[in-house]
């Protein structure tokens, strides 16, 4: 268990409404590794548990089961003081820039903040030398250290949170949807920026996002999440090529294109939209509410997440009727 | 085709401390029924021009030209447009669900919305309320009606925020980034579900947002806005095939996709939009054009009739010919 990153069977609860009820899954049983310097992709809806996955890894909530190691050190259970010691190395690029950088401060203080309190050694001399060079790597123009949130642009907010991020030098980052708020013409940019700099550092990264051609236009391998639980993982390739859980094809049918004959089929498809209630997990597959394909063992019994080889594991009964992938009604 | 909404030479202009005009002189035209979808970055002025229609703008905003909805001024004063909203003109806003009076039960707000069309009687308009909460397929309708906002999940609230803006049965639904920040999967339903709406109740829609790829099924015709001004406009189909102008382009080729997903950079539109207030002396897209020249830099192009559509463009791309 040494190098990367090593999740098992983690679960995280979250308490709901009054005390004694019982609490929230968010995170079911979730285990994978991460290599050191690979960039994996995580997929799924928003309430799936991806983001409270990601922020369980750092440290920002506590687990409910399972263990997590880095670098062959567990860290699940480090007290706050503990975790201290490898805050610098696991670091969170937010989605939100508001959440992340304080109105009251200049780009460059927000930037040198997190040295003040991870490297206080460090002279101000030496402080304001690395915050210019990583405002340069992150490709923010010397002239806006000095600005304010408000006088950035959404692309250049998200910059300046990247640079934050990655000033203390870390080995390993959660990006949580870093491009969701962003006008399309600049989401390449960030994109590009986030792959660029880990492959230029050797950055670990688990990239999240609800948009399947986001996350696969830079993660060689992606988890695909559904209530809490990874229903399928593998390589991108083959997964988007050859999707062999309904939910995934689901997300591949989902990613919106400017192709006007695949849009049109695509709207069809989704004709009579579901609208889904908040409703208790079902005793079988979590997606049996909404699989076309379900039949009566789905709706009893829990598919486990099984090997196909090659790295491909799939949470889903039916499965092996399928390896060469579900086919899709859409035009390619 | 009649129009039905007319827009000729719209600008907003802001005061206060960064004075700066939003939108820059504005022509478009919506027939009955038709589907029109304004594109644009954050900053191109598109929210502010559907603002503007609709009487809605900010204290310090102000707009001048005309807009005409079934032949009546809506810029001829506050009440002009007041008259039409709901019941002619009916909208929805980003986090629309998040808008929602928080303190009054679902079924009274759309019940004094419906209230608004004249000649409707209090049983008529719980009735009108019942029928488009199941016309946005709200499971229950008649159930919601006696909950609150915050006992709903976000994308039942959307919902409930599209059957507000429709129980005084407008001629248009002005929705202005209805899906920014929702999940794909929910993003294609409701796009299917506001198509719907459309064919059944006989309703035209404008649909703004900054993603070319979620109104592709959507939109009969598409206006690219830039820096408060409309840029290129046509027919869906073909502006989505044979974009025209280089900004129409780019952001056809931002669109993150499967096909494209190989581990390559993305396609991107170099630079940032320009900063409110920026004087352009010729093409306000020349800094991050790739196609730019020399008389982009001096001479403003204007926006021309081109095919079926209009462009403002100095070197527009040739029919027939890839971007």
């Amino acid at each position: 268990m040494s190098g990367g990153l090593t999740l098992r069977e983690v679960v995280v609860t979250y308490p709901r409404g009054e005390a004694g009820g019982t609490p929230l899954t968010a995170v079911n049983g979730v285990s994978f590794t991460l290599a050191s310097g690979e960039i994996l992709g995580l997929v799924g809806e928003s309430g799936c548990g991806k983001s409270t996955l990601g922020r369980a890894i750092l440290g920002l909530v506590p687990l409910a089961g399972g263990a997590i190691h880095w670098q062959g050190r567990r860290i699940d259970s480090l007290t706050r003081r503990a975790f201290r010691s490898i805050r610098s190395e696991l670091q969170l690029v937010f989605q939100d820039p508001d959440a992340c950088l304080d109105p009251r401060m200049t780009i460059a203080e927000s930037v040198a903040e997190p040295l003040r309190s991870l490297a206080p050694g460090l002279l101000p001399a030496a402080r304001i030398e690395r915050v210019n060079e990583i405002l340069a790597e992150v490709g923010l123009p010397a002239s806006l250290a000095g600005r304010y949130p408000h006088q950035l642009s959404g692309g250049q907010l998200q910059r300046a949170v990247i640079a934050r991020a990655l000033v203390v030098d870390p080995r390993f980052v959660v990006c949580d949807e870093p491009v969701s708020a962003l006008d399309v013409s600049i989401q390449g940019q960030i994109v590009n920026l986030i792959g660029r700099t880990r492959r230029d550092r050797g950055l670990a990264c688990l990239f999240i996002s609800h948009n399947l051609a986001v996350v696969a236009s830079l993660a060689e391998r992606v988890l695909v999440m559904y209530r809490g639980r990874i229903v399928e993982s593998g390589a991108r390739q083959p997964l988007l090529g050859s999707p062999l859980h309904p939910y995934t094809r689901l997300l591949i049918d989902s990613v919106p294109g400017a192709d006007p004959a695949r849009a049109r089929t695509l709207l069809a498809r989704h004709a009579v939209p579901a609208v889904r209630m908040p409703v208790a997990a079902p005793a079988g597959c979590p997606f049996v509410t909404r699989c076309a394909l379900a039949v009566d063992r789905c709706r009893t019994l829990m598919p486990p997440l099984r090997d196909f080889g090659h790295g491909r594991q799939v949470a889903c009964h039916r499965a092996d009727e399928w390896r060469d992938g579900l086919p899709t009604s859409l035009p390619a | 085709m009649t129009a039905m909404l007319q827009v000729r030479g719209l600008t907003v202009d802001f005061s206060g401390a960064r004075p700066h005009r939003a939108v820059d002189g504005i022509d478009l035209s919506l027939a009955p029924r038709e589907r029109l979808a304004i594109v644009g970055e954050s900053g191109s002025g598109k929210s502010q021009f559907l603002l503007a229609c609709v009487g809605l703008l900010a204290a310090n905003g102000r707009a001048a030209g005309s807009v005409r909805f079934d032949g009546n001024e809506l810029l001829d004063g506050a009440e002009a447009a007041a008259r039409v909203r709901g019941t002619g003109i009916g909208f929805v806003f980003q986090d629309a669900g998040g808008s929602l009076t928080p303190h009054r039960r679902i079924g009274d707000q759309l019940v004094e919305v419906a209230l608004a069309r004249p000649g409707t009687s209090k049983p008529d308009a719980a009735g009108a309320a019942v029928d488009m909460l199941g016309r946005v397929r709200l499971p229950e309708p008649a159930g919601i009606l006696a909950r609150y906002p915050h006992e709903l999940s976000g994308g039942m609230r959307q919902r409930v925020a599209i059957a507000l803006a429709l129980v005084a049965r407008p001629r248009v639904l002005f929705a202005d980034e209805p899906t920014t920040a929702l999940d794909v999967t929910v993003q294609a339903e409701l796009m299917a579900l506001l198509a719907e709406l459309c064919e059944v109740l006989g309703m035209a829609l404008v649909l703004v947002t900054h993603d070319l790829g979620v109104v592709a099924a959507l939109a009969d015709r598409i206006a690219v806005m830039y820096a408060g001004r409309i840029v290129e406009e046509g027919t869906a189909s073909s502006l989505l095939s044979q974009p025209a102008h280089p900004y129409t382009a780019g952001l056809l080729a931002a669109i993150p996709t499967l096909a494209g997903a190989t581990g390559g950079e993305l396609a991107t539109i170099a630079g940032q939009p320009p900063a409110p207030g920026t004087a352009f002396a010729g093409c306000r897209f020349e800094p991050r054009c790739p196609r730019a020249a020399e008389p982009c830099r001096a001479i403003d192009p204007p926006l021309e009739a081109r095919g079926s559509g209009r462009v403002a463009c100095h070197f527009p791309a040739e029919p027939g010919r890839a971007p």
